[in-house]
Formats: C-alpha cells, sequence, structure tokens
C-alpha cells in the first residue's frame, strides 16, 4: 500500500512539473481564459442597444412627433435616419444602414385627434431576425404605452398586469453572463488542457518509458488528472471572486456545495479531455478532438440559447452534457441562493457522466498501451 | 530561395505536391467536412432564439369563476405549460431549482374586482436569471392575459380597438426564423476554421518539423511558394463552403436569392485575410501548440463573439465595437447573410468585399517580411 502510496505521489509530482516547466504550457494555463473572461464578458450580451432607426414619418402631426419621442427617450435607439420616399427607406434597410424602419401614414394625426383607431407601419430587417424581433417587441411597447395613455377609462376595464423579476430585478445581463462564463471558461481550458497530456507524451516518444515504469494504469491517470484538476479548480474560484469582487454579480448561495459540484464538474471534463487525448495519436488530432467536443460543450449547455427551445432530440442530449447541470448550478448558487439538496441533484449527473469518462479514458489508454 | 524567375511549371508541380499532402493529412478530413456538418447541425438546431413552449407555474389565490377561466387559459395556451398551485410558495422552490421561468398570480378578490370592472393587477414574476428569457416570457404572458380580457369584455358586448396598433413587416425573413440568420454565421465559423486554424496548424508543423527549410533550399521564389501553400486550402475551403450551402438549402430550409458569382466573390474574399491570418500566424511561432492556441484566440472567438453573429455589436461598449472593426469576419457574414436572404446588393456588398481585400493584402504583406526574415536567420 505504502508502495503506490509513493508511486502515486511521484507521478503526480512528475505531472506538476511537466505542466508548469513547459513554459509555452504555462502561458496558456491563465492568459487565454483571463482574456476569453474580459471578452465574453463584454461582448456575449443578448440585449439590442443603440439602434439605428429610420422615419418615414407623412402626417409630421403632433402625434407622430410625440410618439417618435417616447422611441427616442426609451434610451434603446441611438439614432433616427428621417426618409423623404419608401425608396430611400428600402435602401437604408437593403444596406443596413437601419435595423428598423416606422411609417406613419399622412391620416394619423387626424385619427388621433378624432380618437379613432390609428396604426402606424413597422418595416424590419429579418437578416438580423433576433435584434429584429426584440426591436419589434421595443416598438409595439411603446405604441402600446400611448395607446393606454390616450384611451384612459376603456382601457383600464381590461385589467392590468405586473412585472416582477426575482433574483435578478433589474435584469442586469451581467449577472447572468458571469455566473455562465465561469461554466463555459472552466469547460474550454480544461478540454484544452488534458486533451495535450497524453498525445504529447506519444508524440515525443516518453509515453514508452511511462509504460515500462511500474506504474498502474490508474496512477498514471491520477498523475495525468492530478495538475489540470488543481488548474481548474483554481480558474474556477478566480472567475468567483473576479464575478464577486470585480463586477459585482452577488453571490447568495452557499460555498461549499459550491465546491463541491465544481470539483464533480472538473472531474468530468477531464474524463472527457484524457479520452480524446488517449485516442489521437498525434498532438493536432488532439487539439481538433478537444476542439470539436468544446463545441457542443458550449452549445448545448444553455448559455447561447435557453435548453427548452432546442427540439425535444436534443434536449436529451444535453443530459450527457456536464456544462448543463453545472451552469444550473452556478446560476442557481449565484443568484437564487439554491439549497443545497437541490444542488447535489444536479450534481450526481456529472458524477456518473464523470466515470463514464474516465473509465473509457483507461479502457483507450489500456489499449493503446498493447 | 534564388533570383531564378517566376515559373509557371514549377508553381503548379508545387500546387499538385501541396495538393496531394493534403488530401493525405486525416486533420483535413477531419476540419473541412466533418466539422462544418457538425457545426452546422449544432448551429441550426442548438442556437434557437425563438421561445417555444415554456414551463410556467400559476398561483391561483381566487376562488371566482373568471379566476379559474384566466387559470384555464393559461394551462390551454400551445405557449405555455403551465402548472397550477394554490399558493405561490411550490411555486417559488420550483423557479429556485430551475423548473419553471414564470409565475402568474392571479390575485384575491380578482372575480369580485372583475364584476365591477375593475380588476386587480395579475402579478406576472419571471426568472430575472435568465435575463432575456424572462423578458420573453413576461411579453408572452402579458399578451395572453391581455387577450383573454378582451375576450371577456367582447362577451359584454362591442369593444373598442386599441388606438394604437403597430402593423410589422418582416423583409428578407418573413417567418423570423432565427436559423436564417445564424446559419450564414456558421458558415462563415467554418472558413474561419479551415482558413486560419486549418493552415496554421499544418504549416505550423512543416516548420517544427524541418520540411519547411529543405523547400526553401529548392531554386523556388517566394511568390511561388506562397502560392502553393495557398491555393491547395483556398480550394478546400471553397469545396467546403459549397457543402455547407448545399446542407444550408437542402437540410435547413434557406433561401438562396443572391447570384453564386456574389458567394463566391464574397467567399474569396474572405479566404485572403483568413489564409494569410493562419499563414502569418504558422511562420511566426513554428509551434504547433502556439499556433493552435494563438488561432484560437484571433481568428476563432473573434469570429463567434465580435463578428455580430450572435451577439448584436451596437449593443457593446464603445472599445469593444472598435475592436470588431478589425475582425474580417464582421464583414463577411452581413454579405452572406444578404446573399442568402436578400440578393445581391451591391451597394453592401463591394465596400465590404474591398475591405477583406485590404486586409487580405496586409496580411500577405506581413507574411512575406515574416518567411523572408526568418530564412536569413
Amino acid at each position: 500500500m505504502s508502495g503506490a502510496w509513493t508511486r502515486l505521489r511521484a507521478v503526480i509530482i512528475k505531472e506538476m512539473w511537466a505542466l508548469w516547466n513547459d513554459p509555452r504550457a504555462r502561458t496558456t494555463l491563465f492568459l487565454p481564459p483571463m482574456l476569453q473572461l474580459m471578452l465574453f464578458s463584454f461582448a456575449a450580451t443578448l440585449e439590442v442597444r443603440n439602434v439605428e432607426l429610420g422615419l418615414l414619418d407623412r402626417a409630421g402631426g403632433n402625434a407622430s412627433t410625440e410618439l417618435v419621442q417616447r422611441i427616442m427617450g426609451s434610451g434603446n435607439f441611438s439614432t433616427v435616419h428621417q426618409f423623404a420616399s419608401p425608396t430611400e427607406l428600402r435602401e437604408a434597410i437593403d444596406n443596413q444602414d437601419v435595423l428598423a424602419a416606422i411609417v406613419i401614414e399622412p391620416d394619423f394625426d387626424r385619427k388621433i385627434a378624432r380618437g379613432e383607431p390609428a396604426s402606424i407601419g413597422l418595416v424590419l430587417d429579418g437578416r438580423r431576425s433576433n435584434a429584429a424581433q426584440i426591436v419589434g417587441g421595443y416598438i409595439g411597447a411603446i405604441a402600446g404605452g400611448m395607446g393606454a395613455d390616450l384611451g384612459g377609462a376603456q382601457m383600464r376595464a381590461g385589467g392590468s398586469s405586473q412585472v416582477v423579476n426575482w433574483f435578478n430585478p433589474n435584469l442586469s445581463f451581467i449577472w447572468f453572463n458571469l455566473p455562465a462564463l465561469i461554466v463555459i471558461i472552466v469547460s474550454i481550458s480544461g478540454l484544452a488542457i488534458t486533451g495535450q497530456v497524453v498525445a504529447r507524451e506519444r508524440e515525443m516518444g516518453t509515453f514508452e518509458q511511462l509504460m515500462v515504469s511500474p506504474l498502474r494504469v490508474s496512477e498514471i491517470l491520477i498523475g495525468k488528472m492530478t495538475p489540470t484538476f488543481i488548474v481548474g479548480m483554481a480558474n474556477g474560484m478566480l472567475y468567483l471572486v473576479a464575478a464577486k469582487l470585480v463586477f459585482g454579480v452577488p453571490f447568495t448561495g452557499s460555498f461549499l456545495p459550491f465546491v463541491i459540484a465544481l470539483a464533480a464538474f472538473n472531474i468530468s471534463l477531464i474524463g472527457v479531455g484524457l479520452a480524446i487525448s488517449a485516442a489521437s495519436k498525434t498532438q493536432q488530432q488532439a487539439f481538433l478532438g478537444a476542439f470539436l467536443a468544446t463545441n457542443p460543450v458550449m452549445l448545448l449547455s444553455g448559455f447561447s440559447s435557453p435548453i427548452e427551445n432546442m427540439p425535444g432530440w436534443l434536449q436529451v442530449l444535453t443530459y450527457a452534457n456536464p456544462a448543463r447541470w453545472f451552469l444550473q448550478i452556478s446560476l442557481g448558487t449565484f443568484l437564487k441562493d439554491m439549497p443545497a439538496a437541490v444542488v447535489f441533484g444536479l450534481t450526481w449527473p456529472m458524477v456518473l457522466i464523470g466515470l463514464a469518462t474516465l473509465s473509457s479514458a483507461a479502457w483507450l489508454f489500456r489499449a493503446r498501451m498493447e | 530561395m534564388s533570383d531564378t524567375r517566376f515559373s509557371w511549371r514549377r508553381c503548379m508541380a508545387m500546387i499538385g505536391k501541396e495538393s496531394r499532402q493534403i488530401a493525405r493529412d486525416p486533420s483535413t478530413w477531419l476540419i473541412a467536412f466533418v466539422l462544418p456538418v457538425v457545426l452546422l447541425f449544432l448551429f441550426g438546431y442548438a442556437i434557437n432564439l425563438d421561445s417555444a413552449r415554456a414551463n410556467i407555474g400559476v398561483a391561483l389565490l381566487d376562488d371566482s369563476a373568471p379566476a379559474h377561466s384566466l387559470a384555464l387559459a393559461y394551462t390551454q395556451s400551445p405557449h405555455f405549460a403551465a402548472r397550477v398551485e394554490r399558493s405561490v410558495a411550490p411555486l417559488r422552490a420550483a423557479m429556485v431549482a430551475d423548473e419553471i421561468r414564470a409565475i402568474v398570480v392571479i390575485p384575491q378578490g380578482f372575480g369580485r374586482g372583475e364584476a365591477r370592472g375593475a380588476p386587480p393587477p395579475v402579478q406576472i414574476i419571471a426568472d430575472g436569471s435568465q435575463p432575456n428569457q424572462a423578458s420573453l416570457m413576461t411579453a408572452y404572458a402579458e399578451g395572453l392575459r391581455a387577450a383573454w380580457a378582451r375576450g371577456r369584455l367582447a362577451e359584454g358586448g362591442p369593444t373598442p380597438a386599441p388606438p394604437i396598433t403597430v402593423n410589422t413587416r418582416v423583409w428578407f425573413n418573413p417567418g423570423l426564423n432565427s436559423r436564417w440568420f445564424l446559419i450564414p454565421g456558421a458558415i462563415a465559423i467554418v472558413m474561419t476554421l479551415i482558413g486560419t486554424l486549418l493552415t496554421s496548424l499544418v504549416i505550423a508543423r512543416e516548420w517544427e518539423r524541418g520540411t519547411m527549410e529543405a523547400m526553401m533550399a529548392t531554386p523556388m521564389r517566394m511568390t511561388e511558394f506562397l502560392a502553393a501553400k495557398i491555393v491547395p486550402y483556398f480550394a478546400l475551403a471553397q469545396i467546403s463552403m459549397g457543402m455547407c450551402v448545399v446542407l444550408a438549402m437542402v437540410q435547413f430550409g434557406l433561401p438562396m436569392h443572391g447570384s453564386v458569382f456574389a458567394l463566391l466573390l464574397v467567399s474569396s474574399a474572405y479566404l485572403l485575410p483568413a489564409l494569410g491570418q493562419g499563414l502569418l500566424i504558422s511562420a511566426a511561432t513554428k509551434n504547433q501548440f502556439v499556433a493552435s492556441q494563438l488561432a484560437l484566440i484571433t481568428s476563432f472567438l473573434p469570429t463567434f463573439l465580435l463578428s455580430g453573429f450572435l451577439y448584436e455589436i451596437s449593443s457593446m461598449p464603445w472599445l469593444i465595437r472598435m475592436i470588431t472593426l478589425i475582425v474580417p469576419a464582421r464583414y463577411l457574414i452581413p454579405s452572406l447573410q444578404t446573399v442568402f436572404l436578400s440578393g445581391d446588393v451591391w451597394s453592401l456588398l463591394l465596400p465590404n468585399v474591398a475591405v477583406l481585400a485590404l486586409f487580405g493584402a496586409f496580411f500577405f504583406h506581413r507574411c512575406y517580411r515574416a518567411t523572408r526574415r526568418s530564412l536569413d536567420r
């Protein structure tokens, strides 16, 4: 037993040195993740702001002016381009100078003054369908609000609703983005680093030396896992602190269940990375394999778009993605004060994924040794 | 590299050699044909910003007939899978556990208020941890409530139409199908992967193994050498692009309103900076691992994040908006979307093509110098 411990300690120390002594590998441990954090947290927003809007106002009276003022006052639009003719409008949309254009017909003011129902036209550029849809929503809400102010008592008879947003009252996008980015960036770097570890030794020819050493397969694998695990945990903790202190995202849940879930998440990722590494013949294949795996891990996590919008067969596939579970845990622990029982309920699928991927990595590794 | 004159024969021979070498490399097949299909399917199916059926909760705190009728309206709606409870507490726990996205609270006294013509407001609680979903959910939930209220009023006689309505027309994508806007972006990502990632990886390997020096010892000219490296990857990227276009039209039903000529022009213009960047990275690093990391950070990530592919550029902070100006994909993606969905709008395509050609010239110039310098050493 003590022999096993000595061997294990030796191989862990060896792997730590191997990772740390390679200056190139060392810079990739922390530098790209920090860069990604900065880039993602500011760029990855699904909000739509500073929109360029076009206007073809054929009425030019008080009511149409008020509507335009309300739209500009909403804070989501940067400039209004005035058009003189439908041809100008068409050209501006074609060239993507504006994302949306409002058309106000000559009788708009007259109808509003008489209390008759009036309408405005809205043209959206469907090439940018997501932004267009959101802008359509903004304009609809503004027109509806103005209508309600004009309509008076008649409109109020239908009742109203009152909207509250729990866990993130101002719907700040940063509050969603940072807890989600911890998941995304730990996945990207975890897969990239573990993807290399076995393949590098094979390409350098030191794999044969490992094979003739008295180490068991499980010991080699644990040795290979440990440094990446430490790096993954350190990166996760770093982002947790950055999210709270630099970006001011509240951390409402408890720390310990989060750390346990982070550990399970790291192990499941390492399993995927090791399996890829053991299956590849060269570093290049390992890199490409890890990259190929990173895409579904990212896209099927619920970060880019919600899982419930995916087709049913794809939703089932997301169960095999560790990032899907940890994203729920991370958002829940940061914003929702998620109880430990719920956190653990979402953790065991990651443990299962870890067991499955690690045992397949061990199997592939053994197959390579023979 | 000597001062012999440019020779077509030598150049063609080199291109032939490079092409055979590329065709024999398994990573080529993986990046050029397997990865594009995987990516296109993922982007086509996984990213769907058009909300589907959402899980919500209805807290029914009033026992009157109108309250039950409103709750029924939610449970029967095709947009919602609603779960009805008699209090808010169990629904709150469900929201914390990420099982429902919104809660509609029908307050006490709803029925009595409705009878008097002044019902108390219905509360719509959304899960703010997913801000985008939250605003969509509240809009849908309020829309359903308003429609229900109009229906109730109509039972009592003619109802006033809302004073201002918005008639929306969506050009180029009438169904507002987010797939139509994402697939051209996914094609841009595929071209970036082949142009920059594959090129930099493979050529960095040649530097690592020293086969590059061997080639440079031949009487080949610099331009011949660059052409030999670029032409095969250019052809490979175009073939892969063609496959993606067919897949986009056949599998995902994208229309093709523009001409094949415009498509070829736009994609060729983009491949210039993409290949130039790949060559430059490999010549500057001469190491596969560093090249792969650099290619990811300087080409794949910007294409994914800073090109307007998924995230609106206008919403980003000023500094990031300025950075997007030097991301080549930013000029490719609107052009591809236009060729697919709208047609040959030359007033939009030509300026983009010109900018891309300019980027291409810059990268090739840097490449030329980097390769020459490294040989002198």
